[in-house]
């Protein structure tokens, strides 16, 4: 169970005993029941809210059919890249804000305006300098992955017990040892909470990249979809995916977190 | 390796001084003089603020000397050494790290080679008498264990100079007293000259061939008493008139020290 969960299920009270799987299937069942109930009462036509059963069914012929997938794996090749490199520097940028407090105070200021200028806006200006190809997408990706995980990073190497430190000194730890002995594995938790936001922000990039010219990708058939094809029960099913995308690829980061911290 | 003068402890002239606010110093520690004899265990008793700790530090390499010389078996200390081991107040272990993983932690830095690891981390399991938590992380383990699983990790690189900061002071009565009782049987079996610091005149006069008292900031060696009990000690020991005179003289001179 992550601790998110935890501490909800604490909050919960009553509710408490629900295991998390159940409780995750009624939420489901609630939210199709209430879409469902929404399509019949509103009377809206399928080209604006198609019926669940209809995007179930469109999901599964869209895959079977060989409509998605193509577009599924390139999406997530971009991601893999992108988180990956992002998170990457991340790491080693953050490690190093937070061992040199010059580096922070000059490059603070940056960071936060690159984060606080919003993606939809850089990307044109990032796919003009970087064409229409894979390179943009992993740029973007990179990008929106890198601030979340850099600044976790720096929180958590901050606050590494200095009396850790101190212990790793007496045993005559070399810088290197430190980091990979002490600073990382006291670092981890913190690390893996900028991960979490960060690859389902990863997915975020990548169909944002692809809004801004691209031949393939998710965000290329939701565009597809609902232009050329208008088949609006297809966007819904490329939207589902998008979804789940970022579900799969979160809990992927939750196991291996898992993993990693889980005996602590 | 010197087999004639393992472990011999020189000071002279230590000065250590700490920035306070702006301009000013703390003077921690004035011109300390102390020889320790290898083979010997010393403990420093003092009240609070008279550098007790800091001394230990500078024996330890962690802290350099602002004036003064500082040397192991003339060797002057310049930086951790490893002849020197150091117990904390806390027993700092990794919680992430297994007891037996914290064992080999200084193993593992030292480069040494993992069936080495494994072997000299169950001899230590089995010194300082865990073995049944090996495989258990320090949050499951109580205080008592936590700190003999620290005391085992400073043992494994071997040290000559094994220094004590209050080592056992947030352990109950009962377990402290069992742990100075295994720390002298183990210092008896490996000679190992002892430094530690304590709040306890009992605890000074059960363990130590010497009590050095240090006097108030800034700290100076106020007394240098020897402790004629004979070893191996128990705690009937504790009733013997010597005792009740040492400590007397020990208390007399902690009164002026802390004047």
């Amino acid at each position: 169970m992550t601790a998110l969960q935890a501490g909800a299920r604490a909050r919960a009270g009553g509710l408490a005993r629900i295991p998390a799987a159940a409780g995750a299937a009624i939420a489901l069942v609630v939210f199709i029941a209430v879409w469902k109930l929404i399509v019949i009462i509103s009377g809206y036509p399928p080209f604006i809210l198609p019926a669940p059963e209809l995007v179930a069914a469109r999901f599964i012929s869209a895959w079977a059919d060989g409509t998605i997938a193509p577009h599924a794996f390139r999406t997530l090749y971009e991601v893999a890249l992108g988180f990956g490199i992002g998170a990457g520097l991340a790491l080693v940028v953050g490690y190093v804000l937070a061992r040199l407090p010059l580096a922070e105070r000059l490059l603070s200021p940056y960071l936060v305006a690159a984060q606080a200028t919003p993606i939809l806006a850089l990307a044109p200006l990032l796919a003009l300098w970087f064409g229409p190809g894979l390179t943009a997408k992993i740029v973007i990706c990179a990008l929106i992955v890198f601030f979340p995980v850099a600044i976790a990073t720096m929180v958590g190497v901050r606050a590494v017990d200095a009396r850790l430190l101190e212990l790793a000194r007496s045993l005559r730890a070399t810088r290197w040892q430190i980091v990979t002995t002490l600073e990382i594995p006291a670092a981890l938790p913190a690390i893996f909470g900028g991960l979490r936001v960060g690859v389902t922000l990863a997915v975020v990039g990548a169909i944002v990249g692809e809004w801004t010219g691209a031949t393939r990708g998710l965000g290329v058939l939701v565009n597809i979809a609902r232009g050329s094809l208008f088949d609006i029960p297809l966007l819904f099913a490329t939207l589902l995916t998008i979804a789940l995308l970022g579900i799969v690829l979160y809990g992927l980061v939750v196991l291996v977190e898992r993993a990693l911290v889980g005996a602590r | 390796m010197t087999a004639t003068a393992p472990g011999r402890i020189a000071l002279r002239g230590i000065s250590v001084s700490f920035p306070a606010g702006r301009d000013d110093r703390l003077v921690a520690l004035d011109g300390v003089d102390l020889v320790v004899e290898p083979g010997q265990i010393v403990a420093l008793i003092g009240p609070n603020g008279s550098g007790k700790s800091t001394l230990l530090r500078v024996v330890a390499g962690l802290l350099a000397p602002d004036a003064g010389t500082a040397s192991i078996d003339g060797r002057p200390i310049d930086g951790p050494d490893p002849r020197v081991g150091l117990v904390f107040q806390e027993p700092r272990l990794l919680p992430w790290r297994t007891t037996a993983a914290n064992i080999a932690y200084p193993l593992e830095l030292a480069g040494v080679a993992r069936a080495e690891r494994d072997a000299r981390v169950a001899t230590l399991l089995g010194t300082v008498g865990i073995e049944a938590a090996a495989s258990q992380v320090p949050s499951q383990l109580s205080g008592g264990m936590r700190q003999r699983a620290a005391l085992a990790r400073t043992l494994a690189l071997g040290p000559r100079v094994l220094l004590l900061d209050e080592p056992f002071s947030a352990l109950d009565e009962l377990t402290r007293e069992r742990l100075n009782l295994e720390l002298l049987a183990i210092t008896a079996r490996t000679p190992t000259t002892v430094v530690l610091v304590t709040h306890s005149v009992q605890e000074a006069i059960f363990l130590a061939d010497r009590v050095v008292v240090l006097s108030a900031r800034p700290g100076r060696v106020a007394a240098d008493l020897r402790v004629s009990l004979p070893r191996p000690r128990s705690f009937g020991d504790l009733d013997a008139a010597v005792v009740s005179s040492t400590a007397h003289e020990i208390r007399a001179a902690l009164g002026e020290a802390a004047a």
